[in-house]
C-alpha cells in the first residue's frame, strides 16, 4: 500500500513538472506539420545563432577540461596555503546566478571597467562580441569537469603513481599512463555536462551578447517578435541535443562504476 | 577578478550609495519575492524529492531506468528552452486549461522544473546505501512505518536533503533564463532579483545592479559554506 502511495506520488510529481512540457515542445513544434520546423530552423538567422553557440562551445569546453584536470589534480594532490578557498571557489559559479557572471563581466569589460582600457587601446572589443561571450561561458561551465574529477582521484589513490615515478617516469609520462587512463570516465562525463552547460547557457550571455545572438538568445528574440515557429524548431533542436546528452551520460556512468 | 569588479561597483556611491541602490523598493520587493519563492521551492524539492528518489532506489517498476535518465533533464535543457515549454504549457493558450503565465504560481512552478534534481540526486545514493536490515530491525521489534522512516531513515539522509535543499535554494535564487519569459517581470509584483539586475544593467543603473548582485553574491557564498559543513557533519558521523 505504502509502496504504491509514494509511487503514486513520485510518478505524478514526475509527469506534472517533466513529462507534460516535454511532451509540449513535440506538440508546438510540430502543430503545423513538418515544413514550418524546416524552414525555421534553416533561416538564416537560426543558422548563424547555431554557428555562434557551437564556436563558443568549441572554444569554451577544451578549455575548461584542460583546466578542470589541473584544478582537480591541484586540489587533491597538492597541499598548498588557500587550497580550501580554491576548492569552494572552483564551485562558485554552481551556487551563482548567471546574471551575477554577466554582470561582473560587463563591469570589467565595459566602458570605464578595469580592463576597458587594455583592450580597447588595442582595438580589441570585448564587451558585446565573441569573447566576452566565451569568458561568460568559461566561467558558468567552470566546475564540471573538476567536480566530476576529484572524487575520482581521491578514490584511485597516488599508490600508482608514485609506483610509476619509482620506476623512473617523469611527471608528464605519469600523467598519461597512469592518472588520465583512470580518470577518463569521469573526464568524458564532465565533459558532456560542461557541453550541455556552454550549449544551453542563457543568463550570463544574454547581458555581454549586445547584438550577437546565440541559440538560446535566439529562442528569446523570436518569441518576443512573435516568430513562435522559429523559437519552438530552435528550442526543440536544443531539446534533443539535451535528451543525447542524458543518453550519453546513462552510457558513461555503469563503465565508471565497473571500471 | 570579475568578482570584485561587482564588489567595488556596488559601492561606488559609498555605503550610503550601496544602502540607497539595495533598499530602493523595487529592489527590496525583487529580492524578498525571490528569496520567498527559493525557501517554497526549496521545502517543495525537500518533500517530493525525497518521496521520488524513495520511487528510485526502494521501489521496481517498468521503464525505471528511463525515469531516473529524465530527472536530469532539467540540469541538460536549456533554461530558455524550459521558459518556452512551461510558457507553452502554462501560458494564455494552454492546452491543459491552466493559465498561470505572469504570476508567482508560474515562477513557484518554473522554479520547480529547474530545481528537480537536486534533492532527489542528493539523496538517492545515501538511500541506496542505506542497509533495509536496521528498518527491518525496528519494524520486528514493533516500530510502525512511521516511526521507522522518521527515527531510522530520515536521521540518515537528512544531510542529503539539506544539501540537496540548500543547492536547489541556490538556484533558485539566482535563476534567469527560464523566468524571462513566464514571469512577465512585472516590477513590484513578478520581477525576481536576476530579472531586476538584467533590467537595470539595459537602463543603464550599473550600482542598482551591482548593489542587487552583491546581495546574491552573498547568499551564494552562505550556501556553498553551509553545503560544505554539511558535508562535514555527515563525515563526521560517518567515521564516528
Amino acid at each position: 500500500m505504502r509502496r504504491y502511495g509514494v509511487r503514486t506520488v513520485g510518478l505524478g510529481y514526475l509527469a506534472i513538472v517533466l513529462a507534460g512540457p516535454l511532451s509540449m515542445i513535440f506538440w508546438k513544434t510540430f502543430e503545423h506539420g513538418f515544413s514550418p520546423f524546416w524552414h525555421a530552423l534553416t533561416d538564416a538567422e537560426s543558422i548563424h545563432a547555431f554557428e555562434n553557440t557551437l564556436l563558443i562551445t568549441a572554444i569554451a569546453v577544451p578549455l575548461n577540461t584542460v583546466f578542470g584536470i589541473a584544478c582537480a589534480l591541484a586540489i587533491v594532490r597538492k597541499h598548498f596555503p588557500g587550497k580550501g578557498f580554491v576548492n569552494a571557489f572552483v564551485d562558485l559559479p554552481l551556487a551563482l546566478s548567471p546574471v551575477v557572471v554577466g554582470l561582473s563581466l560587463y563591469l570589467l569589460y565595459g566602458r570605464g571597467g578595469w580592463f576597458y582600457g587594455v583592450f580597447a587601446g588595442h582595438g580589441i572589443q570585448i564587451l558585446f562580441s565573441l569573447p566576452a561571450m566565451v569568458i561568460a561561458s568559461v566561467f558558468v561551465s567552470l566546475p564540471f569537469v573538476a567536480r566530476e574529477v576529484v572524487p575520482t582521484l581521491r578514490e584511485i589513490g597516488d599508490e600508482q603513481e608514485q609506483a610509476a615515478h619509482t620506476l623512473g617516469a617523469s611527471g608528464w609520462q605519469t600523467f598519461w599512463r597512469i592518472t588520465l587512463p583512470a580518470i577518463r570516465w569521469a573526464v568524458i562525463y564532465g565533459v558532456v555536462l560542461t557541453t550541455a552547460r556552454c550549449l544551453g547557457e542563457y543568463g550570463a550571455v544574454s547581458i555581454v551578447a549586445g547584438f550577437k545572438t546565440t541559440a538560446t538568445l535566439q529562442v528569446q528574440d523570436d518569441y518576443e517578435n512573435f516568430n513562435l515557429a522559429g523559437a519552438y524548431a530552435i528550442s526543440l533542436l536544443l531539446a534533443a541535443i539535451a535528451v543525447l546528452v542524458l543518453v550519453a551520460m546513462m552510457l558513461a556512468k555503469p563503465k565508471e562504476e565497473t571500471a | 577578478m570579475p568578482i570584485a569588479a561587482v564588489a567595488t561597483t556596488s559601492t561606488h556611491g559609498g555605503a550610503a550609495g550601496f544602502w540607497d541602490a539595495v533598499s530602493s523598493p523595487e529592489a527590496v520587493a525583487a529580492l524578498r519575492l525571490s528569496l520567498v519563492v527559493a525557501v517554497l521551492v526549496s521545502l517543495a524539492n525537500a518533500v517530493l524529492g525525497t518521496a521520488t528518489a524513495w520511487m528510485l532506489v526502494r521501489d521496481e517498476f517498468p521503464g525505471k531506468r528511463v525515469v531516473n535518465a529524465v530527472i536530469d533533464l532539467p540540469f541538460a535543457l536549456p533554461t530558455i528552452v524550459a521558459g518556452l515549454v512551461l510558457l507553452a504549457l502554462y501560458g494564455p493558450r494552454s492546452p491543459v486549461g491552466v493559465s498561470i503565465a505572469y504570476t508567482r504560481t508560474a515562477i513557484f512552478m518554473t522554479l520547480l522544473f529547474v530545481t528537480l534534481p537536486f534533492v532527489v540526486r542528493t539523496v538517492q545514493p545515501v538511500l541506496h546505501e542505506l542497509d533495509t536490515e536496521m528498518e527491518e530491525a525496528a519494524r520486528s521489534l514493533g516500530a510502525h512505518e512511521l516511526k521507522v522512516f522518521t527515527r531510522i531513515v530520515l536521521p540518515n539522509i537528512l544531510p542529503g536533503i539539506l544539501s540537496g535543499m540548500a543547492l536547489a535554494f541556490a538556484r533558485a535564487v539566482g535563476e534567469i533564463g527560464s523566468l524571462v519569459l513566464i514571469s512577465g517581470n512585472l516590477p513590484f509584483r513578478t520581477e525576481v532579483a536576476s530579472v531586476f539586475i538584467f533590467n537595470q544593467i539595459h537602463g543603464g543603473n550599473r550600482t542598482g545592479a551591482a548593489a542587487v548582485a552583491v546581495v546574491l553574491l552573498g547568499v551564494s557564498f552562505l550556501i556553498l559554506l553551509l553545503v560544505g559543513a554539511i558535508r562535514r557533519l555527515a563525515t563526521r558521523h560517518e567515521s564516528a
